[in-house]
């Protein structure tokens, strides 16, 4: 399953990225492609710019230099008689239409409801007709458990539902490419678990291609094809879950693997 | 000459406050939003040009500024009727604070409620438009509010740059009869109180409504 979808083409392509904040190097020369329909774990320790990777996809970090290519066209630029330039607004925004995230603390819209916070984008950004929107966010809440709170506005709702709401709202626009940064990180250890299940549930409908940074181990070796372990900011080590978690290679990852079998399976580096 | 002997002269001034509050205010509110957003522009020009103006304005005293339009710019060439200077000196005043105002609140907005919207393709229009300042307009009221007050009670000077209003009237009627200045100068504080009071709950009633449901 790994090999063939590695051979496909891929749907997003790191090439030679790097990124700087001042003097400091967060990533170094990454290159990571992703395959259609490809769920790609990533664990690493904090600060290790798992993170940054996701935003530069979402095209909230510019890259300090590399490329990125989604569906083989490139993201955060244009080549103008043969020499790449920086993209414009137009081109980020026709972009930007392949790719979705969610956050690790929600970022819904407070001030409106619910289902407004789903159909918001189907109707003013795909342009979808107010009925249309409705049916579909309305499917997608019923999706993720919801649909009984379509008038509820976010700060009546718990944090694993207002995580449920966001991957909702992600969800609606059909991205190609799904985002989780550490989805549920900032919530309370019993709310974990419902919407992990969410996100098992639409990795195995299928089509979408999903990067999921996570420090929930049991739940990269379920759901992901391939995990990619960070630290300082390069791809130490990547394989299947199976390789990853039973057969690490490198003593980082080795070391990493220990402290969370040390803290039995929660994070206990911050 | 009865207290009601007192009324006429004292509600056509107050109109006249009140027509100069509304008018003024709807320029502060302009004169606000347009440099608060001045102020946060990506352009450096922008940003320097609207910051002369807020400093400026906060800067000098707003009678000076007021005299300034009425008696100094006609030696320019530039002749402004009375309630027009008043209106404009009132409504840049007050929308060099208000700029300040529209601008904390716009920052005030969490950097994660625009990465979301950047998240689902929104174009920096619809970000601003139907994320960032439904959310920063609820926290300007109060301050609004506020500053409205402080137009309202700016408006006696008007009276300077002889505009008939609820301060110069009770003036006019004090020259008539100086015993009975207690008396008038209580209704036109009296008057004052009336109209910003009503301003207060207005303010909180719109706070009030824009929230409604979400907290
Ligand atoms: N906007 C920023 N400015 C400066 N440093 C940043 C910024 N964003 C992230 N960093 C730094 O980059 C490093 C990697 O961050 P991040 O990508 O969030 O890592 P992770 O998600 O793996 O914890 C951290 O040391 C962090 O402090
Ligand atoms: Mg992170």
């Amino acid at each position: 399953m790994n090999n063939t979808r590695q051979t496909a083409d891929p749907i997003v392509r790191y090439r030679s990225i790097s990124k700087t904040f001042g003097d400091l190097t967060i990533l170094h020369e990454i290159d990571l492609d992703i395959a259609p329909a490809e769920k790609v774990a990533v664990i690493g320790p904090s600060g290790s710019g798992k993170t940054t990777l996701a935003r530069l996809l979402m095209t909230l970090e510019e890259p300090t230099s590399g490329t990125i290519e989604v569906n083989g066209e490139l993201l955060w630029h244009k080549r103008v008689n043969g020499r790449l330039v920086r993209a414009d607004e137009r081109h980020l925004h026709k972009m930007r239409g392949n790719i979705g995230m969610v956050f690790q603390h929600f970022n819904l819209f407070p001030h409106m409801n619910i289902l407004r916070n789903v159909t918001e984008a189907p109707i003013h950004v795909l342009g979808l007709p107010r009925e249309e929107a409705v049916e579909r966010a309305v499917t997608m809440l019923e999706k993720v458990g919801l649909g009984d709170k379509l008038e509820a506005y976010p700060s009546h709702l718990s944090g694993g539902q207002k995580q449920r709401v966001a991957i909702a709202r992600a969800l609606v626009m059909r991205p190609s490419v799904m985002l989780f940064d550490e989805v549920t990180s900032a919530l309370d250890p019993e709310l974990v678990g419902e919407v992990l299940a969410v996100i098992k549930e639409i990795a195995r409908e299928g089509e979408m291609a999903m990067m999921l940074i996570t420090h929930e181990m049991d739940f990269a070796r379920d759901v992901a094809d391939r995990v990619i372990f960070t630290d300082g900011g390069t791809i130490v080590e990547e394989g299947s879950p199976e390789q990853i978690f039973h057969d690490p290679q490198s003593p980082r990852l080795q070391a990493f693997l220990s402290r969370f079998r040390a803290g039995s399976g929660k994070e206990v580096m911050r | 000459m009865s207290l009601f002997d007192l009324f006429p002269s004292l509600a056509k001034g107050a109109a006249l406050t009140v027509e100069v509050t509304v008018l003024s205010a709807l320029v502060a509110f302009a004169a606000s939003f347009l440099a608060g957003f001045g102020r946060l522009s990506r352009r450096k020009s922008v940003r320097a040009l609207t910051a002369v103006y807020v400093e400026v304005f906060r800067g000098t005293s707003l009678l000076v500024q007021l005299f300034w339009l009425y008696y100094a710019l006609p030696l320019l060439g530039v002749e402004l009727p009375p309630l027009a200077a008043g209106v404009i000196a009132l409504g840049l005043n007050h929308g060099a604070y208000g700029s300040e105002v529209v601008r904390s609140a716009v920052l005030a907005v969490p950097r994660g409620q625009t990465e979301a919207a950047i998240a689902l393709n929104m174009t920096p229009w619809q970000r601003m438009r139907r994320v960032i300042l439904p959310q920063a307009f609820v926290m300007m009221i109060p301050s609004f509010g506020n500053l409205l007050i402080e137009l309202l009670k700016g408006t006696s000077l008007i009276s300077l740059i002889t505009l008939a209003d609820l301060t110069f009237q009770g003036m006019v009627l004090r020259t008539f009869d100086a015993s009975r200045t207690f008396e008038i100068f209580a209704l036109v504080l009296v008057v004052y109180f009336a109209l910003a009071y009503p301003l207060t709950l207005g303010m909180r009633g719109l706070e009030r409504r824009l929230t409604a449901g979400r907290v």
